[in-house]
């Protein structure tokens, strides 16, 4: 299991769900991605694609202008 | 035991992309979504970036209507492709700078190699005739289906009626009976259909969702064009240009002003790529400057800095000046008056 930090800082929506579309595609069920940006929308985009697509999101914070999400990738094999 | 058949929607975060999905599920057909990223896209720039457009929602309207329809969402950034949709659009544009029918067989081309890659059967818009003045007529109806490449893989549920069938409609995948006969502007029946399907919420219709159809915006990007002598943008070009007063006092160079805090702290994240300037006396926006200005320039664009701040109406203002390696020096100016400031400079 990795966790990955993933800089979004500067991107507006939809460039960070992109990017973290992106990142999860590359790794494991059970990887975490700590995703980090500047634009609120991060804090609904984010989670919205993890519903959609089965992802877990383990945590939402905000701070200093800052937004950081942490999910968990969740791959079922069919 | 038949083939589940399975859809790609195109589905931009409207009503009609909706509706449209939301038919062709009806029927058995597992449908996913896909949403493709120009760079143009007004969704979530405008809410990311002003302070005044905090209290709006910041949804993704594509991400939304793919949770209500219980879709997956594939979103594409087609941002370096788009380039040549934009630049040398085969068709022409539209009022603006808007390449409509180039930008849709685009999209429903890029949506036919991901049928192939995904192994999908056939593609759905949203489109109805008579509902855009460019793209969705019906005599680029056939237009789009053919120079896309897409052919009879693409099934507008919406005015399929109005339509030849399609494959889809041919192999018995889909009933064509349950399909609809949506055409013209009006918005009554896609409403109608909304409610039948129990959508209470969606985003608002028509034609806002990019930002090649503005004015100012389309401005902004000629003058862009003009300045650099070529028709060419990068990714941060397409950022800019929606933030912030953008004034070219010379050919040579403009400034882009920060309206409000919002812009301010978006703008930041530029700074260090421009020279900047700061008003250090009073209280003022962030001025990017973008081009190679002389020093007689910078004192021009320091005292328009000053003119945009709290001291406007004050006989001196100090405005640091900050070039793109970070060396700072502090000039005192006097504000830029109101006759000074010609409107031509406005882009």
């Amino acid at each position: 299991m990795t966790t990955e930090i993933l800089n979004t800082r500067r991107l507006l929506c939809p460039l960070p769900v992109i990017r973290t579309q992106d990142k999860v595609k590359q790794l494991m069920s059970g990887d975490i991605v700590e995703v980090v940006g500047t634009d609120p929308g991060l804090m609904q985009d984010i989670p919205a694609w993890c519903r959609i697509n089965g992802h877990k999101v383990l945590d939402l914070r905000s701070g200093d202008y800052e937004y950081t999400v942490v999910l968990e990738v969740v791959k079922v094999d069919i | 035991m038949s083939k589940q058949r399975k859809a790609v929607a195109l589905i931009s975060g409207g009503l009609d992309s909706m509706l449209a999905a939301k038919t062709v599920m009806e029927q058995g057909i597992h449908v996913e979504g896909i949403n493709f990223y120009t760079g143009f896209c007004v969704e979530g720039h405008t809410h990311a970036i002003r302070e005044k457009d905090k209290a709006k929602p910041k949804r993704n309207n594509a991400l939304w209507v793919a949770e209500q329809l219980g879709i997956k969402l594939h979103i594409v950034d087609v941002i370096e492709e788009y380039k040549k949709v934009l630049i040398n659009p085969k068709h022409g544009y539209g009022a603006h700078l808007n390449p409509c029918l180039d930008c849709k067989i685009f999209m429903v081309n890029r949506a036919k190699q991901w049928l192939a890659e995904n192994e999908f059967d056939f593609i759905i818009t949203g489109e109805v005739i008579g509902q855009r003045p460019m793209s969705q007529r019906k005599n680029t109806m056939p237009i789009v289906a053919k120079q896309s490449g897409a052919d009879d893989l693409l099934l507008r549920p919406l005015c399929a009626k109005n339509l030849p069938e399609t494959l889809p409609e041919r192999e018995g995948w889909i009933d064509r009976e349950k399909l609809h006969d949506i055409t013209g502007r009006s918005r009554k029946p896609q409403m109608a259909l909304a409610k039948q399907f129990d959508f209470k919420d969606y985003a608002q219709p028509a034609g806002g969702c990019c930002f090649l159809v503005d004015k100012n915006y389309s401005a902004k990007l000629v003058d862009l064009w003009q300045a650099q002598g070529s028709k060419d943008y990068q990714l941060d070009d397409v950022m800019l240009l929606k933030v912030g007063r953008h004034l070219r006092p010379a050919s040579h160079f403009k400034l882009i002003i920060a309206r409000e805090e919002g812009e301010g702290r978006f703008l930041q994240g530029y700074k260090n790529e421009y020279i900047h300037l700061l008003a250090v006396s009073h209280n003022g926006p962030l001025v990017l400057l973008d081009g190679e200005p002389s020093a007689e320039d910078l004192f021009l664009a320091a005292r328009i800095t000053a003119r945009f701040g709290q001291g406007r109406e004050a006989a001196q203002v100090d405005v640091a000046i900050v070039d793109k390696s970070g060396v700072e020096r502090i000039v005192s100016v006097s504000p830029l008056t109101q006759t000074e400031l010609p409107k031509s400079w406005y882009i």
